[in-house]
């Protein structure tokens, strides 16, 4: 099946999840994302699922849990405050091993905020966002063929590491239509011998996060501490877009990348010598592609529509003495391919 | 000539960003004439649900505090007591208030908390585009409830007057509707009576108001209101369904 | 080449679907396409605009600050962009609703139609105006070739709207003669 076909990003992330073999939806309504429940309460049942409107983002997030601790592939959606309220769960989840997808389709905040497009959740996305010691992996698509392919890349990964990932969009990513192709291959499943599926033949399971014995939670801590090393090592995704002799690397994620390969067009029309790098997992943070350009570009410029967040994460991974700039747009606004070309220049002069 | 239809002191004047047919206006005026009636406007604090009635603060002249989707009940406690003296009250809508919001509302009637609780129930949810709400009637379409709200899967439409009248804190649990003349005015009488409540310091009150959303009822405003009276009054009939005398309370 | 157009209107008037339908036949040509809508609490009957880029290359920014085209289907969504058209660009503008005379730039090309009369009186088809303005736009620009977006029309439509695909056809025949001929 290697025909194109015209998708809306949320729409595309919907369909992602039912190719992933997720048959189970919770979700409360918020915008900007209510195309994702909308869609799929009429297609989830369609498939043989089960899509339940939960009374709110709590609900949503613990229904998550029960559905991933029987074992089952399955997803929620939300936004800004909704996301905040699911952070309890995710911590429970982390804490408990439990795989599943979170979509945040962000907004601005803090608060009830704007609807508009924005990176401002970067922060909670990726320090994990609950209490407690723990991550997300983070996943950040930039066109609508990621939005159905890293959702999928979601739900394998979410299983491979027992631990909740979050797929990171806004409304621009979910809003906009471009062409995709949707795979036939099947998606990478793993065995769940932990799940709960009644003790009949084996020994009770049980599912928890609570460890009060001595010693016992810095042991399971540590657990979880190497799990995140080894997913860092292994499923790291960035997309590096370089020039040899590139005078200046820019850096940016999600829809704000998309601005960016604009702007280095035009840069590179001008002669000026650029190299891009995308992030695509937010956590695990691609700190050793950044530090590997950082050795041969002095300088650096990233590009949020945010007060300024990943910005730290860059400059934590640059090579000593690298220059990293920042051209920040929060609450809505949308930086300009002119606006970042005029900061490229800025930066060299 | 004597002047029979004034706008209320309370009520500011601009126009509403609700759309054709919406009930919001009409309840907000009952709002604003219930507590120009008491003269209590400089005394009252607002708190705005999550839902087209979140622009509260554009339409009446009295302090008020935006809470979190379904939390105004939390807030509103919070004001009340340390404002004991002052009219507080919370303007939510049926997602707001009997969905994500259940919890708040009704711990804050079982404490007996003595503000004054305006549910908007229009059976959907507006702000967001027509989902399906804990009030949508069986076999409403909604955008999240394609095939018609079915109970094997959505359950059923929860009665939000009558299941708080039960809790021995509420002092007043009505519902009303604002579709015609003759409710209209029954609504007025109930908005009112339960800001006189709580003035008296009776404790909880609660006003459920049966309202028309025609743009996520895909009707004309005529049609919508047809529905109230034809399918949304024999689910969820009108009346008191508890109300304290000043005796039992004192 | 890149090609980048915003279409604006009012919710009701189709301009999201002729947006959808320019970047469908876009994309049956083998072409890179984004279509992005504007979104936003607008009630009905506000204010809708969206934005079609079309490319060989991989398309960056799916918004575009100074599009090579605009169609506008009203008045408002004519003031909204009119100064934002690159210079030498096309606007294409329903004049049933908007005055083209408003523009007041003579370093755009300008082509004025009649949309809603044309749909209404000759075609009695009021719903597709929105139709015979993009197939003016579709034969000034060349954005897309003409033939191949009839082509398109049946795989573009849900089997449910099959039936809609001749009357939107001879809107579109329509917008092109009055593009090519003036009338
Ligand atoms: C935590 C959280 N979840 C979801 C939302 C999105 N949201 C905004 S308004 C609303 C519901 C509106 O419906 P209702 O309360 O029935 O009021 P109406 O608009 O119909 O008057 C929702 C779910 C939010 N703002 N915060
Ligand atoms: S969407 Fe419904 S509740 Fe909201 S303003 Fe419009 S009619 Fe009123």
């Amino acid at each position: 099946m290697e025909e194109r076909i015209m998708l809306k990003g949320s729409v595309a992330l919907a369909e992602g999840a039912l190719t992933a073999g997720c048959r189970y939806y919770f979700g409360y309504p918020i915008t900007p994302q209510n195309d994702i429940p909308e869609y799929l309460s009429l297609h989830m049942p369609e498939r043989g699922g089960v899509f339940i409107q939960a009374e709110s983002e709590v609900a949503s997030i613990n229904m998550l849990l029960g559905a991933a601790a029987a074992g089952a592939r399955a997803m929620t959606s939300s936004s800004g405050p909704g996301i905040s309220l699911m952070q309890e769960g995710l911590s429970y989840m982390a804490g408990s091993e439990l795989p599943c997808v979170v979509v945040n389709i962000t907004r601005s905040g803090p608060g009830l905020g704007g609807i508009s497009p924005t990176q401002g959740d970067y922060k909670q996305a990726t320090c994990g966002g609950g209490h407690g010691d723990y991550y997300l992996i983070v996943l950040a698509p930039s066109s609508v063929q990621e939005m159905y392919d890293l959702t999928i890349r979601g739900f394998e990964l979410a299983d491979k590491y027992r631990n909740p990932v979050m797929i990171l969009g806004d409304a621009i990513l979910g809003q906009m239509k471009e062409p995709v192709t949707l795979r036939d291959a099947k998606p990478v499943t793993y065995d769940k011998p932990w799940a709960l599926t009644g003790p009949k033949g084996r020994k009770p399971q049980l599912v928890k996060s609570l460890y009060l014995k001595d010693g016992e939670m810095e042991v399971h801590n540590w657990k979880l501490a190497e799990k995140y090393r080894r997913l860092a090592e292994e499923d790291t995704m960035v997309e590096v877009d370089e020039d040899a002799d590139a005078d200046i690397a820019v850096v940016a994620y999600g829809s704000c990348a998309r601005i960016v390969i604009s702007a280095v067009e035009m840069a590179r029309e001008e002669g000026i010598r650029v190299s891009r790098i995308r992030p695509i997992t937010l956590y695990p943070f691609p700190s050793g592609e950044i530090r590997r350009v950082s050795e041969k570009v002095g300088r650096f410029l990233t590009v949020e529509m945010n007060t300024g967040q990943m910005v730290r994460d860059v400059r934590l991974s640059v090579a000593p003495g690298c220059d990293v700039r920042l051209l920040a747009r929060p609450g809505g606004a949308i930086p300009t391919p002119q606006q970042i070309l005029a900061e490229i220049r800025k930066a060299l002069e | 000539m004597k002047q029979v239809f004034k706008r209320p002191e309370t009520l500011i004047k601009t126009t509403t960003h609700f759309c054709p047919g919406c009930h919001h206006g009409t309840v907000h005026r009952l709002v604003a004439e219930a507590i120009d009636r008491l003269g209590v406007r400089e005394d009252t604090i607002g708190v705005a649900g999550v839902g087209c009635g979140v622009f509260l603060y554009d339409y009446l002249a009295v302090d008020v505090c935006e809470a979190p989707h379904g939390r105004a009940p939390a807030v509103a406690t919070g004001i009340k007591r340390v404002n004991p003296e002052k009219i507080v009250f919370t303007y939510q809508g049926d997602g707001d208030l009997a969905s994500i919001g259940m919890s708040e509302v009704v711990h804050t009637a079982n404490r007996g908390e003595n503000i004054t609780v305006i549910f908007v129930n229009n059976s959907v949810y507006g702000m967001t585009g027509g989902q399906m709400a804990p009030t949508t009637l069986l076999g409403q379409q909604t955008t999240t409830s394609p095939r018609g709200r079915d109970f094997h899967y959505d359950g059923y439409p929860i009665r939000m007057a009558e299941m708080l009248a039960t809790l021995e804190g509420v002092a007043f649990a009505a519902r009303v509707a604002v579709d015609k003349p003759a409710n209209l005015r029954k609504a007025k009488q109930a908005v009112n009576t339960a800001f006189e409540m709580q003035a008296k310091n009776m404790g909880f009150t609660f006003v459920e108001l049966l309202s028309a959303c025609p743009t996520n009822w895909y009707m004309t405003p005529l049609a919508a209101l047809r529905r109230i009276e034809e399918e949304m009054i024999p689910y969820y009939p009108l009346g008191i369904f508890r109300q304290r005398k000043a005796a039992d309370y004192l | 080449m890149l090609y980048d157009v915003i279409m604006a209107g009012f919710g009701g008037q189709g301009v999201l679907l002729i947006g959808d339908l320019l970047a469908f036949a876009a994309m049956r040509e083998g072409r890179q396409v984004t279509w992005m809508p504007a979104y936003g609490v607008e009630m009905r009957g506000g204010a809708a605009n969206c934005t079609v880029i079309i490319s060989d290359r991989k398309i960056g920014s799916p918004l575009s600050v100074e599009p090579a085209a605009l169609i506008a289907m009203s008045q408002p969504g004519l003031v909204k962009f009119r100064e934002r058209v690159r210079p030498g660009g096309l606007m294409v503008i329903n004049t049933s609703l908007a005055d083209p005379e408003s523009v007041a730039r003579n370093d755009v090309e300008v082509v004025g139609l009649p949309a809603n009369e044309i749909a209404t009186e000759e075609l009695n088809d009021p719903k597709n105006a929105n139709m015979v303005v993009l197939g003016a736009f579709i034969t000034k620009s060349g954005a897309v070739s003409f033939e191949k977006t009839l082509d398109s029309l049946s795989a573009f439509l849900p089997p449910e709207r099959q039936r809609l695909a001749e009357g939107i056809a001879r809107a579109l025949q329509r917008g092109k003669l009055f593009a090519q001929e003036g009338r």
